[in-house]
């Protein structure tokens, strides 16, 4: 066990934990953000996606070891977030959710891909989500989405 | 004049590599390194250099596609993950985000400095995944225009990267095996890094 100390959603964390424990599990399960998702758990299907040191990272596979000092943002802090705030109210008002449990990771590959690409085209959406899957088969409406909170950003 | 003769010779001799050299110099192009004297065992130390460079290791993110592959068998990336404009993914799914600074082994996931895919000038396979031959890959290592302008001295150092060191020191799979390394170890690659350079970096035709 070893501790660290982690900044997440900018407040300072101290976990004492294995270096090997992925951050997925310390975000659920000791700091209780369950917001976070695990869905496979080998970074194929992207549930878990989290920005760390503002890149979306997927977090059921980088031990907290790997952390550092770079600042950890999850889903809980995204309605706090300028382009996080309007993805979210794009996903719902194009009502994108069906079942609802990838949409967590699916909003944060969304937010970091709007932080880079401001007009992101087709081919920039399906390259960029393309590594978070949907079993409900949402992905007509999260392009939707991304486009209608790109033109909302203007 | 028995005496003088092996010396006019060799002086003869030295005087046509040295009015070679300047020729291809004044063309702008490298000293010519067909008539480097070493060069058999530069080329000898290439096929050296080879057998790391078209290891699985290596070679998996010299492609010549718009992926990385991964695994011994070279197997397209899994999870969709393309090259991006800088070799290194697109916004939302870029080399790190699964790819750290170091070993992930308790995940399984592979990690060193400066993770990004090789450049397509400096792709080692052709269009259908299919290792290029020794000399193909020899040409584009050598070739300024095509290595990011690295000179000799500049190659050993780009050897030297954590990144290119990780070949050696891959770490585990996700169901705790090792990864393969290179089949031979870092130390013999640079000695044969260095001697193909000293060689003036030959390349058979």
């Amino acid at each position: 066990m070893e501790t660290f100390k982690l900044t997440v959603n900018c407040q300072q964390k101290d976990v004492t934990v294995d270096p090997s424990t992925p951050l997925l599990w310390v975000l659920r399960e000791d700091l209780k953000m369950s917001g976070t998702k695990y869905g496979c758990g080998i970074a194929a299907c992207g549930a878990c996606t989290v920005h760390v040191g503002g890149v979306p990272t997927r977090s059921c596979v980088l031990p907290i070891s790997l952390v550092g000092e770079r600042p950890v943002v999850t889903i809980e802090a995204m309605s706090n977030d300028t382009i996080g705030r309007v993805v979210e109210e794009a996903w719902v008002s194009e009502d994108v959710v069906q079942c609802g449990y990838c949409q967590s990771g699916q909003i944060m590959s969304a937010v970091a891909l709007l932080k880079a690409t401001p007009k992101p085209t087709d081919k920039d959406i399906e390259e960029s989500m393309g590594g978070n899957l949907c079993r409900c088969g949402t992905y007509v409406r999260i392009r939707q989405a991304i486009k209608a909170a790109a033109r909302q950003l203007g | 004049m028995m005496r003088l003769g092996p010396t006019l010779l060799l002086g003869v001799l030295l005087l046509a590599i040295v009015s070679i050299g300047a020729a291809s110099r004044e063309q702008g192009d490298t000293p010519d390194r067909e008539t480097t004297p070493n060069r058999p065992a530069g080329l000898a130390a290439w096929q050296k250099i080879y057998s790391v460079m078209s290891h699985p290791r290596c070679i998996n993110c010299h492609t010549a596609s718009d992926y990385p592959e991964q695994g011994d068998d070279r197997h397209r990336h899994l999870f969709n993950v393309v090259r991006g404009p800088d070799g290194k993914g697109v916004p939302a799914l870029q080399c790190a985000t699964c790819h750290r600074q170091a070993n992930a082994d308790s995940t399984g996931v592979p990690g060193a400095p400066d993770w990004h895919l090789a450049p397509l000038s400096m792709r080692w396979q052709d269009a259908a995944d299919r290792i290029l031959p020794s000399s193909a890959v020899c040409k584009t290592v050598s070739d300024p225009a095509k290595n990011g302008g690295l000179d000799g001295a500049a190659l050993i150092k780009h050897h030297q990267t954590e990144l290119v060191k990780w070949a050696w020191k891959p770490g585990l799979r996700n169901d705790g095996s090792a990864r393969s390394v290179p089949p031979i170890d870092y130390e013999e690659f640079m000695v044969a890094t260095r001697e193909w350079v000293q060689a003036g970096m030959p390349c058979t035709k």
